[in-house]
């Protein structure tokens, strides 16, 4: 053969190849998502740890009676409808013809088992128990009808229910009849403990994606549930890589390694945008606040008087009137945030619509001279350094808004583990800090933050200052007894009206919280901050349900 | 040398036990790990529950002698965090950290050394006095910036290798590893060479001083006078003589590039133990970082074992039997 010939059928072969490649090319297109979270999780047990980063993983593979929507409103999820059939009655109906990703079908006896197992897991960092408590009994009606009775009027029992993801009786190894007993269940047999749900077939649940493995540290693997209830989910794999750190989580996205960061810093959402990447914002419903010592004997804190300061409701006032809550949102926060004049932000269940109480530092300073500290006084204001966005930020420029109607404050700032063990040892007389309600509703921020301090009922666990007032108390806790939602929203709307005027907490803003993907997806924003990779969407498509 | 080994496990035990004195000391001291982990819709009795499981509620003596009772029977105790048991924690991500620290240490060796008798043997030419600058620019730049600035050139920029995590593992002996796939080597080079960045400034710089003073030795010019090849010299005689600086300090540094790759590890999301440390000393899990730390600690004093042993083997002076410390 003539070097010519051999050139032009090397040139032929190499033409077929391309071509044949081209046919060869895919045959379906893989849509997978990647997701860079923030925090991990820290076990794929939907019963193990009550907190952010593990929620919103379970929420994937196992789903709850109730859901939240975008605005935690409740929602029907694993139940269709529900209604309260006396005060400590409640019958929940089961949607139907629902199965697990093995196949079996999902039934009321699941649900028992679930709320049963919750207090049998050990070493549970952060129990769920805290939402079980309330259950006296459960009976199931029938496969798909469930009866449940609380120890006392519960109206939360719905959020309540949506915290508890419904695992498989028969995946974790019994298939008795299982009875509800409130000091322990019975036909449970042995239940599989956090480190087992590590494997794809005891961590079989109802949701749209089902484990494929869990690498801690590194990612943790779902692929699409194709026995799913709720219609064929988006994508063939979800892809859930932890990157702790925030610049390293932005380079993952500018670099294309992941589809969607969750909590991007805001100084760098320009330089997302003008990559050509989409940010959503939405608010939360975090309040950033202020507490001050409400119990006469306030660890260091200078007073003229020898008297607490902060007893006296002018000088709350005045402290509330000298903060320019609108600068710090847009100095310190960029923007990203917006100024509160109530504990939940508007229209989530019982809040007012109020506004940020006025910034006003003449009649602030006014207050101060009639309650009798012309001079003022000197106070610490303890704050956490690495657990709020801008936390110190934010202390030291209300410490200087303070400056100007005479109070000098000295801000002592630490690490989140330390300021939260002295916070709650008492040890500051006047502190920031910020709290999410799980609930989506005001009762939340009511009973932990401002109403009196009680052990044995639970209530005012976060209220380090030990603020007291009994008018408010009985509104919320006439609240809690009260099922009617109606009635409900009134009496927490007087109870906030009642603790906003007597200014025994001092709202500063909101946090808002954004994402930030490719702009190929589409994700709505949630009040709880939860990124959740089945309501992550194709750009263009129909919005979640 | 038998009883050289005895004493020195001796002396590492008793650093051991004060280290484990120490961290549990200064953890107890920062504050509740309680208050971290509980969820804040907790009750004040669930908070008290929480407290009393945790064994946290005894005072810090009893808490210390349990603690030392267990060990003596092999358990480091349970992560307050995950529950699990804190060594099967750390042991897990051990294969991912010793790979990224093998492969560092091995960039700056195989790197460093030659570059840095390069230096040595021609201080004053172009090549060795870049090299020198090179070095100085190694150790002087911070570490995070370094890899920060490595993600940004290689990963967003150019788009060549990934920007963080660790590739896909090959399972080698019941190992996870993920230096024998093509996608885990994308994913190593680039937290490797932050990693080795510093040693390799390290060993550049210690290998051009040993080679310089080595050089200028009566038995490398006996050796030249003999006709022996450059190449010989340099590669038998001076190599042998240098390694032994390199070797100590090369020893002390695999370790803490083990222990505390912190950085590193937290800037490209690998899932070692230095990131390990850094995320329980934020959640106070203390039974982590104890364990944690006396296994640092152990490591440490096995490698120093190592390097005074590679000594004997380096130098034929030194005679393990006489050296007291």
């Amino acid at each position: 053969m003539t070097a010519h010939a051999k050139t032009l059928r090397a040139r032929r072969i190499a033409i077929a190849a391309v071509a044949l490649a081209g046919f060869a090319a895919p045959a379906a297109e893989a849509k997978d998502l990647t997701i860079g979270v923030s925090a991990e999780a820290s076990s794929i047990d939907p019963h193990f740890h009550a907190l952010t980063p593990n929620i919103q993983v379970r929420w994937n593979t196992f789903e709850s009676l109730v859901g939240q929507d975008a605005t935690q409103k409740v929602q029907p999820a694993l139940a269709e409808k529900w209604e309260a059939i006396d005060d400590t009655s409640w019958r929940f109906h089961l949607r139907k013809d629902v199965k697990f990703s093995n196949g079996t079908p999902f039934t009321a006896r699941d649900v028992i088992y679930s709320v049963c197992r919750i207090p049998l897991v050990k070493d549970s960092p952060s129990p769920f128990t805290v939402y079980t408590k309330p259950i006296v009994d459960m009976k199931a009606e029938d496969d798909t009808t469930l009866l449940i009775k609380t120890v006392s009027p519960d109206p939360l029992l719905p959020v309540e229910l949506a915290q508890v993801g419904i695992v498989s009786a028969s995946a974790l190894g019994t298939t008795s009849p299982i009875t509800f007993g409130r000091e322990g269940c019975e036909g449970l047999g042995t239940v599989p403990q956090a480190p087992e749900f590590n494997k794809p077939e005891i961590a079989i649940g109802t949701g749209p994606y089902k484990l494929v493995s869990y690498t801690r540290g590194d990612r943790i693997i779902l692929e699409r549930n194709d026995a799913y209830w709720g219609g064929k989910p988006q994508w063939d794999k979800v892809i859930i890589r932890p990157v702790t750190s925030d610049a390293p989580r932005v380079a993952a996205l500018l670099a294309g390694d992941v589809d969607l960061i969750e909590n991007p810093p805001s100084q760098d959402l320009d330089r997302i945008k003008k990559g050509g990447f989409k940010v959503v914002s939405g608010l939360s419903n975090r309040l950033i606040y202020l507490h001050m010592d409400q119990e006469g004997d306030a660890p260091s804190l200078t007073s003229p008087t020898g008297k607490n300061p902060f007893l006296d409701p002018k000088v709350r006032a005045a402290i509330s009137k000298a903060i320019n809550r609108k600068g710090i949102v847009e100095r310190i926060m960029g923007g990203v945030a917006q100024a509160a004049g109530e504990l939940l932000p508007y229209p989530m269940f019982g809040t007012l619509n109020r506004e940020p109480e006025t910034y006003d530092p003449e009649g602030a300073k006014k207050l101060m001279v009639e309650a009798g500290y012309p001079e003022g006084f000197e106070v610490v204001l303890g704050t956490p350094n690495d657990r709020y966005v801008n936390d110190e930020k934010i202390a030291q420029a209300v410490a200087q808004m303070l400056a100007r109607i005479g109070i000098k404050v000295k801000v002592e700032a630490a690490t989140a583990s330390q300021f939260f063990s002295k916070r709650n040892k008492q040890e500051y007389p006047f502190y920031l800090s910020g709290w999410s309600a799980a609930t989506g509703d005001t009762s939340s921020p009511l009973v932990t933050l401002v109403a009196t301090f009680d052990k044995a009922n639970g209530r005012g666990t976060t209220n380090a200052g030990r603020y007291s007032n009994p008018k408010m108390d009985a509104l919320v806790i006439e609240a809690m007894r009260t099922i009617d939602d109606a009635k409900r929203a009134e009496l927490l709307k007087q109870a906030q009206t009642v603790v906003l005027d007597d200014h025994g907490i001092l709202p500063l803003h909101f946090e808002v919280t954004s994402w930030a993907f490719k702009p190929e997806f589409d994700y709505t924003p949630r009040t709880d901050q939860y990124t959740f990779a089945f309501e992550v969407k194709s750009a263009g498509s129909a919005p979640a349900k | 040398m038998l009883v050289y080994m005895i004493r020195r496990f001796g002396q590492s035990l008793f650093a051991i036990a004060a280290m484990a004195l120490l961290v549990f000391v200064g953890v107890y001291a920062i504050g509740n790990p309680v208050d971290i982990l509980i969820s804040p819709e907790a009750t004040e009795l669930d908070r008290e529950a929480q407290i009393i499981r945790l064994g946290l509620d005894k005072p810090l003596w009893e808490q210390f002698l349990l603690y030392v009772v267990n060990v003596a029977r092999g358990d480091l105790g349970n992560s307050f965090v995950y529950g699990t048991p804190a060594l099967t924690l750390i042991l897990q991500r051990l294969p991912a950290t010793l790979e990224l620290a093998l492969v560092a240490l091995a960039i700056s060796v195989f790197l460093g050394v030659p570059l840095g008798v390069i230096a040595g043997l021609r201080p004053d030419t172009a090549a060795g006095r870049s090299i020198m600058a090179g070095s100085i620019l190694g150790f002087s730049l911070p570490n995070f910036w370094q890899g920060m600035m490595l993600i940004l050139i290689f990963a967003v920029i150019l788009g060549w290798l990934p920007a963080g995590g660790r590739g896909t593992t090959a399972d080698v002996l019941g190992l996870q590893l993920s230096i024998f796939t093509r996608d885990g080597l994308a994913h190593l080079i680039l937290p490797a060479i932050n990693l080795a960045l510093f040693k390799l400034s390290l060993v550049i710089r210690l290998a051009r001083a040993a080679t310089r003073e080595v050089a200028l030795q009566d038995y490398v010019k006996f050796a030249r006078a003999k006709g022996l090849s450059e190449r010989r010299i340099v590669l038998v005689h001076i190599l042998k003589t240098i390694m032994i600086p390199i070797t100590t300090v090369l020893g002390l540094e695999l370790a803490s590039m083990i222990a505390f790759g912190i950085v590193t590890e937290t800037v490209f999301s690998w899932p070692g133990m230095g990131k390990l440390l850094i995320d329980s000393i934020e959640l106070l899990d203390r039974p982590v970082i104890v364990a944690y730390l006396m296994l640092t600690v152990f490591m440490i004093v096995m490698i120093n074992l190592v390097v005074d042993v590679l000594y004997a083997v380096l130098d034929p002076r030194i005679n393990l039997k006489d050296v007291t410390t």
